[in-house]
């Protein structure tokens, strides 16, 4: 035992030493990195996404105005901000912008640019979408006192303010763009980052060639990139083994891990962390019978998350179960309280027989409907074949109805489904970005399941000023526990990431979530 | 032509054994064949009482099992029973298969039988209209139909996928029905039909087709072994059948990929139903070529 104990720790400390040495070499410039996008973007705009098949596309193009140091996450740095300061009140944010900073098309950036971003995504224009919109309301007035700083004047503390500063949708665009088109960005690349837009072939990839003017000097170290879409997950890991792409940032399954590893042994870098992302089932609410809380819950009460967690994560990036916020994190719901919540029970037999009679009670003891899910492989697939075959234990027909992420994507937001597989793709553990996606559709129009409750709305506010750790947190479960009775959404699994770079990929860094270090800036490599 | 119909009676009753003997002992590998398709069918049919599990049912606790008594063809990475969803998917092959085979098969006589009949312009607007169909393989324009139409389910079949399927079918069964039908436009009853003054339909359908139905039934047999591979194809692309439906193709897609390193009985299976369903239409519809073509019984 303690021999075997005595290697692990030789080879932990061999590997460390190898890891340090890696990160520790002299990077590289030049040569072009080609990588797979398993999904291609709907349009350009960073705003009104959140997918990461925007990101992975945009974010090499974009800078935002600080961002997260993956080296130390999740420590906040500047990004375009060369610092910033937060008045002792919390209610006024200063930033100070790098000097010599350009877009693509050579117009100086300055802080109007800042400021008509944010202005966007805070109160865009009629016909925009932002996804942000929630997570800015706080937002009284952005002022710009000189071309280099700008000043965010707040209505009220907002405990995670910093954090959505850092978030990666915030692509800063040109002031000049958006005054002749607000959604011009939906189809056109102007930003300051590490790369220029040089071309996007449909159904094929994208292309970015070094931007000599970075403002960041030195970077980046890649001559271009190309994101190449790979939609089906067999194509993705052929061309990762055949060498035709370097990398997929996104992640893949356990089995599709393996099945490289063992072909390509140690030419191949596996990663591997939890992820701040999770599927969530949504009902929408407009529409019968759906609109019946018996219902919603009936349906959540069959899944046998504890079972399936155990089984999918065999098979899939699908891993642990949990409430809103991703299990391990400071602010999430410990596995004792969970399974005293609808449809976290452990009993899973005879939470089915509630589940029956509540359907009998609200008359549809022979529901039939359709849900509606991504035709992504991994992993939709397997949580779609998962939730028919649970609904049907308790008599319920489903019909299976998957497509590309562009009409996905407009189904559920155009409130065009019965049930659908949803996600909530966050960036960070902050309870306030997890749990803007339960608040009323009418105050987030990214809450896909359109309920509209104040009482959410309340709870939410309560624990978004709230400054004490562990009332913030009673605040938190309270919110959770009205959303579980409502049933009007609730997370199925959260997910595991493991990433797969070919070995001469170096500067990347691994992350909780994808969202995150994909602008390509400190990627090199090694050959 | 009234007196000629009823100047004929055929006694059917006792002619039909004497025809099969006939067929089984002229045509020993279609008779085999027909067997297979006649079990596919049973299985396709009956698949609710044949099939020993749910072919969708999860069981996490049997994942990637191997052959075994318990499951004969092993399970998936679900745990789902592979005979079970093999015997499923009998049932979904032949759905399309036969569907979009009859659709596209019976649109392609009606056409080559109206374009032999018309003969001239007509003639010649179909037939470069079919040959423009005919420049595609039949997988690739179903590829395109396919992914141009969006998914229509109606009781569990996806109805666009049967076009998908059927509308490359259309040309080729065109093709061969009006070589048929020009012999049979010359024939005298049919100027006897024109000179009574029947209209177009009444000829093309009550005088011409009845004479054209030999090719047609073997172009209809031979394209079900080809709508079979097709949907299979696509199913195996992401374009056909969705999980978790029953079907052979789909079935060697998906996970199938990541596992059948471990579990090659979640390949080999669907494989071998694939191949024996396309063998058995295959040859079937040579034997009753062989059969029904008096040419070959010299």
């Amino acid at each position: 035992m303690v021999r075997k104990l005595g290697i692990m720790l030789g080879a932990v400390a061999a590997l460390a030493f190898a890891a340090g040495t890696a990160q520790a070499q002299k990077p590289k410039p030049g040569g072009t990195l080609v990588f797979a996008i398993s999904a291609e973007t709907p349009n350009y705009d960073c705003h009104g996404s959140d997918t990461y098949a925007t990101l992975h596309f945009s974010s090499p193009f974009y800078s935002t105005l600080l961002r997260y140091n993956l080296a130390k996450f999740p420590e906040i740095e500047g990004d375009l901000a060369k610092s910033w300061t937060v008045s002792p009140d919390k209610l006024t944010y200063t930033f100070t912008l790098h000097d010599g900073v350009k877009f693509h098309d050579g117009t100086p950036l300055t802080s109007a640019d800042i400021k008509a971003t944010y202005d966007r995504l805070r109160n865009p224009a009629e016909g925009v979408v932002s996804n942000r919109k929630a997570t800015f309301a706080d937002i009284d007035t952005i002022e710009t006192p000189n071309p280099t700083t700008v000043v965010f004047k707040l209505k009220a503390v907002n405990s995670s303010m910093l954090d959505h500063f850092a978030s990666p949708w915030n692509c800063v665009y040109s002031a000049k763009d958006l005054a002749a088109d607000q959604n011009a960005p939906r189809t056109k690349i102007n930003g300051t980052g590490p790369f220029v837009f040089v071309e996007h072939i449909k159904g094929s990839h994208v292309a970015g060639k070094k931007n000599e003017n970075y403002f960041k000097k030195g970077l980046p170290y890649l001559d271009g990139f190309k994101g190449v879409f790979t939609l089906q997950a067999a194509a993705m890991l052929n061309a990762l083994q055949g060498g035709q792409v370097l990398a997929e940032f996104r992640g893949v399954s356990p089995a599709e891990r393996d099945r490289i590893v063992q072909a390509m042994g140690d030419r191949i870098r596996v990663e591997e962390s939890s992820w701040t992302l999770n599927l969530l089932v949504a009902f929408n609410v407009e529409k019968p019978p759906f609109n019946d809380v018996r219902v919603r819950r009936a349906l959540l009460m069959a899944i046998d998350r504890w079972g399936g967690s155990q089984g999918l994560s065999r098979i899939s990036t699908l891993r642990s179960v949990g409430g809103v916020i991703r299990p391990g994190a400071p602010l999430a719901t410990p596995e004792a309280e969970l399974v005293k919540l609808p449809g976290f029970s452990k009993d899973i037999k005879k939470a089915r027989e509630e589940a029956k009679k509540l359907l009998k009670e609200a008359g549809q003891e022979n529901l039939k409907f359709t849900l509606w899910n991504r035709n992504l492989a991994m992993p939709y697939t397997p949580a779609g074949i998962f939730l028919v075959d649970q609904w049907r234990q308790i008599g319920v027909e489903v019909e299976h109805k998957q497509s590309d992420t562009a009409p996905y994507l407009a189904g559920l937001r155009s409130g065009n489904y019965d049930v659908a597989i949803d996600f909530s793709n966050l960036f960070n553990d902050d309870a306030t970005l997890a749990l803007t996606k339960y608040l009323s559709h009418s105050k987030n129009p990214l809450n896909l399941a359109r309920a509209n409750d104040e009482e959410i709305d309340a709870l939410y506010e309560k624990q978004l000023r709230e400054g004490d750790i562990e009332k913030r947190k009673g605040y938190i479960r309270a919110l959770e526990k009205r959303l579980f009775e409502q049933a009007y959404q609730q997370p199925l699994f959260w997910w595991h990431r493991i990433v797969l770079t070919h070995k001469p990929v170096m500067g990347w860094k691994m992350s909780p979530s994808h969202n995150l270090g994909q602008d390509l800036a400190e990627v090199w490599l090694n050959q | 032509m009234t007196m000629a119909t009823t100047a004929l009676p055929a006694p059917a009753a006792e002619k039909s054994p004497g025809r099969m003997r006939e067929f089984i002992r002229q045509q020993p590998l279609g008779a085999v064949s027909f067997v297979i398709i006649f079990l596919m069918m049973f299985a396709g049919i009956f698949c609710n009482y044949v099939a020993p599990y749910d072919p969708l049912q999860i069981d996490f606790a049997s994942i990637l099992s191997p052959p075994s008594w318990e499951h004969w063809c092993g399970t998936d990475a679900y745990g789902r029973d592979i005979c079970s969803r093999l015997i499923y998917g009998a049932r979904t092959a032949l759905v399309i298969g036969f569907t979009s085979s009859f659709i596209g098969s019976t649109l392609g006589a009606i056409l080559g039988v109206a374009s032999a009949y018309f003969g001239g312009r007509i003639d010649n607007w179909i037939q470069r209209f079919m040959d423009i169909l005919l420049a595609f393989p039949l997988i690739v324009l179903a590829l395109v139909v396919v992914a141009a139409l969006r998914r229509m389910v109606v009781g569990g079949v996806d109805i666009n996928l049967i076009f998908a399927i059927a509308i490359p079918i259309i040309p080729r069964v065109a093709r061969v029905v009006r070589a048929a039908a020009l012999g049979v436009r010359v024939m005298p009853y049919v100027d006897a039909a024109r000179a009574a003054g029947y209209s177009h339909s009444r000829i093309i359908f009550r005088h011409m087709a009845p004479n054209v139905v030999a090719p047609y039934l073997i172009m209809l047999t031979a394209f079900i072994a080809q709508a079979i591979l097709a949907e299979a194809s696509l199913s195996f692309l992401g374009l056909g059948v969705v999980e978790p439906t029953a079907a052979w193709g789909l079935m060697l897609s998906g996970n199938a990929a990541d596992f059948y390193r471990e579990a090659p009985w979640m390949i080999l299976f669907p494989g071998i139903a694939i191949s024996l369903a396309v063998f058995a239409f295959n040859l079937f519809g040579d034997a009753l070529r062989d059969y029904l073509d008096p040419r070959f019984k010299v």
